[in-house]
């Protein structure tokens, strides 16, 4: 299989503090790719990374000729101003802005692949509710809907699932797993590991350096939990220049 | 009796034809710039320009006296500096954007005060700070109409990133490069509809005809299409009755009309139906789903 992305000694990183470390790796067109590690282990770093977000300190990112429009991204705390007066309905059309642009209408196809959006995560007939009266559960499910509509061939999720209930997880994972059938990359930074170990064939722990990354069952080992945890509290304000490129 | 008290003092005078033509027109621009500054959260940040445009308009009059082709140049120039200015040291130091508008408007309008009063008289100093509304000539018109025109017109093709980048500004970033250029053609469009109400409303006051219909419809409306609808349609309405209001009780003409925008705007927080005082007190029964 061919790969889509592609990690070269990567390290990504504020005020030069290296958040996520010399990381090398491919992740294979269509693979359904669980980020775990503990907080502050650099997941979001590399999503932000991922997106163009934020230049790397060193190293480099290949995406194998996706353009950074065909990838779709669920921030881990979306700031979305939620007392702005606009329908869910609106919101999720935004995922309609490749085709639409600025003038591009709404078609009647498009209306439709709204509905089908909406139907598919569950919100059908509150399709004219504010976005400030959803519940946090339900503000996920309209940003699932979103994502369907962005029709990308990638899709990086991080942490999707927080304060989110059980019946609200189960409907959104099974989209993820729809994706994965659809043959899209989904990459998506997750602290349930259960969830991890059912759903998802491949794993990357991370604890700001690669500490494993492979088939699920052999990366989510104790003797790997333990090492990332370690790794992740050791930080020092005061580190020197980091010697392993000149090396 | 009716006659008299609405259509006379338009059907009789000129002036008061020609204000009305001018406040209907700055309205239909006032009205959708307040609505986004309203809800990008940056109403406080209108007030700041209005000011900051003061010592441009002032070195324009210096220069060519009560010019309003250089006085709209100048002005317009310090406000677009101004919000630059106050932007990019809000992004290089630890100063937030509000604080550094903040610095920059007051000593912007001490400066502009400056100025005026070293070449003008106190009745110049008045013409800047409040306008004239009642002495609108027909290249002023023009010019408030011109602004109107590009402001909608710009209006449409920007919309609707400027509507996601209020909403959703990390989506926005990830699906377009658009957010930048917006953000600044609104600021140009603020500064521009700042001049424009400055020729009628002064500094102190144009800031009035495009936040006070705009935080009134946030109690009526509840989409952005309904407020930026209501808002014009207040602005309008406040323009003509200010203007009767200062005809008859004899009231200078740019304070009555933002003081009628201001009952506006206190009987929506008293009485409007989204989330104004009276829907508050008065029980209703919640549904049954």
């Amino acid at each position: 299989m061919s790969a889509v992305l592609e990690f070269r000694n990567l390290t990504l990183g504020y005020d030069r503090h290296p958040a996520v470390h010399h990381l090398n790796g491919k992740v294979d067109a269509g693979a359904l790719l669980a980020v775990v590690g503990p907080n502050g282990a650099g997941k979001s770093t590399l999503f932000k990374g991922i997106l163009g977000l934020i230049p790397p300190l060193s190293g480099g990112i290949d995406l194998a000729g996706l353009r950074q429009r065909d990838i779709a991204y669920l921030p881990q705390a979306a700031d979305i101003d939620r007392s702005f007066p606009i329908s869910l309905y609106d919101l999720v059309a935004m995922g309609l802005w490749r085709n639409a642009g600025l003038f591009g209408s709404i078609s009647r196809a498009d209306r439709t692949r709204i509905e089908t959006a909406l139907e598919a995560v569950g919100l059908t007939g509150f399709e004219q509710r504010a976005i400030g009266t959803l519940s946090p559960g339900q503000m996920q499910r309209v940003l699932f809907a979103r994502l369907l509509l962005q029709d990308a061939r990638m899709i990086v999720l991080d942490e999707p699932f927080n304060a989110v209930d059980a019946k609200t997880v189960s409907d959104l994972v099974a989209l993820v797993q729809r994706w994965h059938g659809e043959k899209r990359t989904v990459i998506a930074a997750l602290h349930d590991l259960d969830l991890v170990r059912n759903t998802f064939p491949d794993a990357l722990l991370l604890a700001r350096e690669p500490v494993a990354w492979g088939a699920t069952q052999t990366v989510l080992t104790a003797e790997n939990l333990l090492k990332a945890r370690r790794m992740c509290e050791a930080f020092d304000e005061h580190a020197d220049a980091c010697r392993v490129d000149a090396a | 009796m009716f006659y008299d008290a609405l259509i006379g003092p338009f059907a009789e005078f000129e002036f008061m034809r020609r204000a009305l033509a001018g406040v209907v027109a700055l309205a239909f621009g006032a009205g959708p710039v307040g609505v986004l500054l309203m809800l990008r959260r940056m109403s406080l940040m209108g007030d700041a320009m209005a000011h900051a445009i003061l010592p441009g308009a002032a070195l324009g009059f210096m220069v060519a006296g009560f010019n309003l082709f250089a006085m709209t140049l100048g002005g317009f120039i310090a406000g677009i500096v101004v919000a630059v200015l106050a932007g990019l040291v809000a992004r290089t130091t630890q100063l937030r954007e509000d604080a550094s508008l903040a610095a920059f408007f007051i000593v912007s309008l001490a400066l502009g005060v400056t100025l005026v009063s070293v070449r003008g008289t106190n009745v110049d100093l008045m013409h800047f700070l409040f306008g004239n509304v009642l002495a609108l000539d027909n290249a002023t018109l023009m010019l408030v109409a011109a602004i109107t025109t590009i402001s909608l017109l710009v209006f449409a093709v920007i919309w609707r990133p400027l509507v996601m980048e209020c909403v959703d500004p990390a989506f926005l970033r990830t699906v377009s490069r658009a957010g930048g250029p917006v953000h600044m053609a609104f600021l140009a469009l603020v500064v521009l509809n700042l001049v424009a109400g400055f020729q009628a409303l002064g500094t102190l006051l144009s800031v009035g005809l495009m936040m006070l219909p705009a935080v009134a419809m946030r109690f009526w409306a509840r989409d952005i299409a309904g407020m930026v609808g209501g808002a014009i349609a207040i602005a309008v309405a406040s323009g003509l009755a200010g203007l009767l209001l200062s005809f008859h009780a004899n009231l200078p003409a740019g304070p009555a009309i933002i003081l009628v925008a201001g009952a506006f705007c206190l009987g929506s927080i008293l009485l409007g139906r989204v989330g104004g005082y009276a829907s508050r007190l008065i029980p209703r029964t919640h549904l049954e789903g």
